[in-house]
């Protein structure tokens, strides 16, 4: 059994679901008290005005308190939650009675009620989510998701070792070097967060690789006077997307092709967009393109849930992915 | 001493064609060759091989415009074609057909050895129309070849207006001229369903070439639909069997 771990509130998407299932209470709250079915309406009001500025006070506390209580025990943390939450109720409970003396809608004991059971039942969800997402499955899915490259790519990069061989030693030897260091992240263990400074090292001697097989046909232009060095990201998150801007971008065409990438942080998002010329060929590409497309959709997703978004269209004559992932320098 | 066979090697990228031309370097201490062109994609191999007197085409399958395998098909329409061995890095679907019908191939990085084996074979078999090539064809043919004079001629599917079936032949017809090729109607048909539509037993039409559609009135009194087509003036006739077209196109 994995120990319990700390959830992150500051995380949108567990803020989402606390939001969802404290209102979905509330709701349940308004249906028992209400005589009538469709009366649950009116006894939910109140009861919303109560939980809104509970929600939001509670939520804000969390994300602060979770990083005070990082490294401490569960039970620590429980405790503490539940400490804050009656605390909270208790002073909105006493706030309403100021604005609207009078108002005998609510009582102390029903709102320790509500408080202790809707904070329990949080807690109860999000402790079994983040087992049932525990670290080890959540791990166990992020290795069957490793990025794959193209054996086509393998291949044709040793046959242009090859040709360096004997020609120009030294750069074949540079050459050899490069590819080495490609399939030690493609091989190794990718799933921890990597600095996208590291990212962009290893894309840049992928492009090079492919430079040396494709010569004039290929053109790369970074963008990259705004890119956060530091921001962490997901590793081969953009490896594999580079890799489908040259097999369906450039190898088709006898023309040269410019592929494009443009990576800038803007507040607290990192956003990397990825172009390259669009062209209309057979569904059999689309299909590896939509592989590789899902794979770092679902690997952004275990990451940062709800957080980071892909995005991918076609613009005129160019294919255009655009990648937003939450600004992390910690990990 | 025999002559040299003469070697066409075509592949896209550079580094593996100096590549090759170094390993058959090597094999010359061997066998008596020499390289006598090369090409970086499917078009300019097709020029050379009807400029050039080519024994053997050492040829990649993955090439961009046209790819290997459909080089090889045309390259049969030469008066004496040349022996073909594919060339591929991985390709898994290729290689699997290759094994079936024999065709030579050899894997990158090439070696001396495989290559050496694979030119006596292919010597034996120079001038020879190599069976089963079309078996190979994954994706519809960009362009359709014709045999004038000993060369090929290329004629882009695209600039097609329409294929009619009449004897022995059938004529193609593009904007600027015809020409007559020796195939079925029917394995036309089903390679080119996508850009083409039937509108007669012996008639296929490029649908991004229809303009439109009128009724006419024959000698004899009886009225039928044709078809108007961009750059030409002809009209085709529409066969009863087929008129649902007519409603297909129309509709979208």
């Amino acid at each position: 059994m994995p120990p319990s771990t700390l959830p992150d509130f500051c995380n949108l998407g567990v803020m989402l679901r606390v939001i969802l299932i404290v209102n979905g209470l509330g709701v349940l709250a308004g249906v028992a008290r209400s005589p009538t079915w469709p009366g649950w309406w009116q006894e939910f009001l109140p009861i919303a005005v109560f939980i809104q500025p509970g929600l939001l006070a509670s939520l804000l506390l969390l994300c602060g308190v979770r990083q005070l209580l990082a490294g401490r025990p569960y039970r620590e943390f429980v405790f503490t939650v539940f400490v804050l939450e009656i605390l909270i109720g208790v002073a909105i409970f006493f706030g309403m009675q100021k604005l609207m003396p009078g108002d005998t809608f609510l009582s102390i004991p029903a709102v320790l009620a509500f408080v202790t059971l809707a904070t329990s039942i949080v807690l109860f969800y999000l402790n079994l989510r983040s087992r049932a997402w525990s670290p080890a499955i959540t791990e166990a899915r992020l290795q069957a998701l490793q990025a794959r490259i193209r054996p086509h790519f393998l291949f044709n990069s040793l046959t242009a070792v090859l040709s360096l061989m004997r020609a120009d030693p030294r750069r074949a030897e540079r050459v050899l070097e490069d590819l080495a260091d490609l399939f030690r992240v493609l091989m190794g263990d990718n799933r921890e967060l990597v600095p996208l400074q590291s990212e962009f090292v290893l894309c840049r001697q992928y492009l090079e690789l492919e430079q040396l097989r494709l010569g004039d046909r290929l053109k790369v232009a970074w963008h990259i006077d705004k890119m956060p060095d530091d921001a962490l990201v997901p590793p081969l998150i953009l490896q594999p997307l580079l890799e489908n801007a040259v097999y369906h971008g450039i190898e088709p065409s006898t023309e040269t092709g410019e592929i494009n990438i443009n990576i800038y942080r803007n507040r607290d998002h990192v956003y990397m967009v990825l172009r390259n010329p669009y062209r209309g060929d057979g569904a059999s590409h689309h299909q590896g393109n939509k592989m590789a497309l899902n794979n770092i959709r679902e690997r952004l997703a275990l990451h940062f849930d709800v957080e980071a978004s892909m995005k991918s269209r076609i613009v005129g004559s160019q294919y255009e992915v655009r990648i937003a992932i939450p600004y992390t320098t910690r990990r | 001493m025999d002559s040299p066979l003469k070697i066409l090697v075509a592949d896209d990228e550079l580094p593996a064609r100096n590549r090759l031309k170094e390993v058959l370097q090597d094999v010359s201490e061997a066998v008596n060759l020499s390289v006598v062109a090369e090409a970086g994609d499917g078009l300019k191999t097709i020029a050379l091989l009807n400029d050039t007197a080519v024994d053997i085409v050492l040829l990649d399958i993955r090439m961009p415009g046209m790819d290997g395998i459909e080089v090889a098909r045309h390259a049969q329409n030469l008066t004496r074609p040349p022996a073909v061995i594919f060339t591929t890095a991985f390709d898994a679907y290729a290689v699997r057909a290759f094994e079936l019908d024999a065709v030579d191939y050899l894997l990158k990085p090439i070696r001396r050895e495989r290559l050496q084996a694979a030119l006596e074979k292919a010597r034996a078999r120079m001038g020879t129309v190599q069976p089963g090539l079309e078996r190979l064809q994954q994706k519809a043919r960009s362009h359709l070849s014709v045999s004038e004079r000993g060369k090929i001629l290329l004629v882009a599917v695209a600039d097609i207006l329409f294929l009619r079936a009449e004897l022995k032949y059938i004529t193609i017809k593009t904007a600027r001229r015809e020409y007559l090729l020796e195939e079925s109607l029917t394995n036309l048909d089903q390679e080119f369903g996508l850009q083409f539509v039937r509108i007669h037993r012996s008639c296929l039409v490029a649908r991004s070439a229809i303009r439109g559609f009128e009724r006419v009135t024959d000698d004899a009194g009886d009225g039928h639909w044709a078809v108007m087509l961009e750059g030409i003036e002809e009209k085709l006739a529409v066969s009863r069997r087929q008129q649902h077209i007519i409603r297909e196109i129309k509709g979208g």
